[in-house]
């Protein structure tokens, strides 16, 4: 009885001892599988042209300052199309890190154009995990040009042009993000008498990163519907990200002078052989800080 | 036969209860850290760290989610874990030591206790033994744990940018209370 006993509680003792050396942090984690969200799908809002599935974060404020240039093929007489730049500047701005509102004003058309950005599904890991961002937008656009036709009876609405499209984006890996956009442009007035009021576009925007602050990205949108083909091109750009503290640089080709979705989408009407340079700089200002202590 | 049996469950029964009060965790602990540089000063705290110490051994582990860092400009936080900790890469820092003094700390009478504390420390995937001071508070049966010490960036493999906008050796500050653990 008593060797029994002996034996059981040398054995114990042993236990005791060896559980020393055991990992401590066992006994306790036991939630990895916390909701995460992933993050830095692409390092700015916008693909190149097209929003992209990222958001400006709660109280920061993006200056953003787009640049097209001419078309490169009209040689060094034009300076390769530095000579034409057509800008738009705009404010994009985090009301919470789902919803983001912006305004701008682009040379082309002298447009003004604001929108609502608002993040749906956010992709994450561990519980309710979701396999994709959901974002959905939508914008308005009014150009401001003199009427083209003075005599005609002019109403304003005649101006303004709307957007929206729906964002369903995954970082697959550190490296590479991709997205799909279907977009609808509504136009109040259109120039041609071919063009439908209506015009459907399904956009698709990649990034991939060449090293933690370069990172390749394209931008391209299939046109659906309602534009005549043989005037309308699909816009494309190709382009590169480059980071630098609160700055993202955005170098880029394109074939597309607009720079909202409107302006993209419905008047792109070089081919990629007639491609432009671009670049869109953008500047995050911290309006808000969050709290901490 | 039968008294042998409650015997030996009595007795690991009372092995284990021990053992389980000789154990303290928490998983809310607090780790803070400071950078300052002539451009800007950059602090960032995160309230999930998880911590056990078992005071009969003196064997402590430390492990925070670097993802749950919590920086005032959101900007720095995204640069945090892009740029500089790769945290998808790396999730985790560790540590995993020992109080060398554990013979003077009375873990059933209050008071404050001086610790010297020795392990291994993990971040950015890179492993250094490390030794710091800290002070160990017992009080109505918890345990409070608290050190600062400094991290070298270079240690770790965390490459400043070239303006050197952060400082190359970051303060750190930790400051966890731990309940007993039972099971």
């Amino acid at each position: 009885m008593k060797k029994i006993t002996l034996f059981i509680l040398a054995l114990t003792g042993n236990f005791v001892l060896l559980a020393q050396d055991e990992d401590l942090l066992k006994l306790v984690d036991k939630d990895s599988s916390k909701r995460e969200f992933v993050e830095n799908a692409f390092k700015s809002s916008r693909v190149i042209n097209g929003h992209s599935m990222e958001m400006i974060a709660k109280g920061n404020l993006d200056f953003r300052i787009l640049h097209r240039f001419g078309v490169i093929n009209n040689g060094a007489k034009n300076f390769f199309g530095l000579d034409e730049a057509s800008m738009r500047m705009g404010f994009d701005y985090g009301i919470s890190d789902n919803l983001t509102v912006g305004i701008g004003r682009s040379t082309l058309d002298k447009e003004f154009d604001g929108f609502i950005k608002l993040r749906a599904i956010r992709q994450s890991t561990g519980e309710r995990s979701s396999p994709v961002s959901i974002v959905l937008v939508t914008g308005l656009t009014i150009n401001t040009m003199p009427w083209t036709d003075p005599v005609r009876d002019n109403k304003f609405s005649s101006r303004v042009g709307y957007y929206h499209a729906v964002i369903i984006g995954r970082k697959f890996s550190e490296a590479f993000s991709l997205q799909l956009s279907p977009t609808m442009v509504h136009r109040n007035l259109v120039p041609l008498a071919n063009d439908k009021n209506d015009a459907y576009a399904l956009g698709i925007g990649t990034r991939f990163k060449l090293s933690r602050r370069i990172a390749f990205v394209a931008d391209y949108h299939q046109i659906l519907s309602g534009l005549d083909r043989d005037i309308y091109e699909n816009p494309l750009s190709i382009g590169i990200d480059i980071e630098t503290g609160g700055h993202v640089f955005q170098l880029h080709f394109s074939n597309a002078a607009g720079m909202n979705e409107k302006a993209f989408i419905t008047n792109t009407t070089d081919k990629w052989g007639d491609v432009r340079f671009g670049f869109n700089l953008s500047r995050m200002f911290v309006l808000k800080k969050k709290k901490n202590n | 036969m039968k008294k042998v049996f409650a015997i030996v469950i009595g007795f690991t029964a009372i092995v284990s209860s021990v053992t389980a009060q000789d154990k303290f965790f928490t998983k809310t602990g607090k780790v803070s850290f400071y950078s300052r540089a002539p451009l800007e000063n950059i602090e960032a705290h995160n309230r999930s760290m998880t911590c056990v110490l078992d005071s009969k051994s003196g064997n402590i582990q430390f492990s925070v989610l670097m993802k749950g860092f919590e920086f005032e400009k959101a900007l720095m936080q995204r640069h945090f874990n892009e740029n500089y900790l790769e945290t998808t890469r790396y999730p985790k820092a560790e540590f995993k030591g020992q109080v060398l003094n554990n013979g003077e700390v009375n873990y059933t009478t209050e008071g404050t206790y001086k610790a010297r504390v020795k392990g291994m420390l993990t971040i950015h995937g890179q492993t250094q033994e490390v030794e710091t001071d800290g002070t160990l508070t017992v009080k109505n049966g918890k345990l409070m744990a608290e050190s600062d010490f400094k991290v070298r960036l270079a240690d770790y493999k965390i490459k400043n940018d070239k303006m050197n906008n952060i400082s190359n050796t970051i303060s750190v500050s930790v400051n966890c209370s731990l309940e007993p653990l039972n099971h």
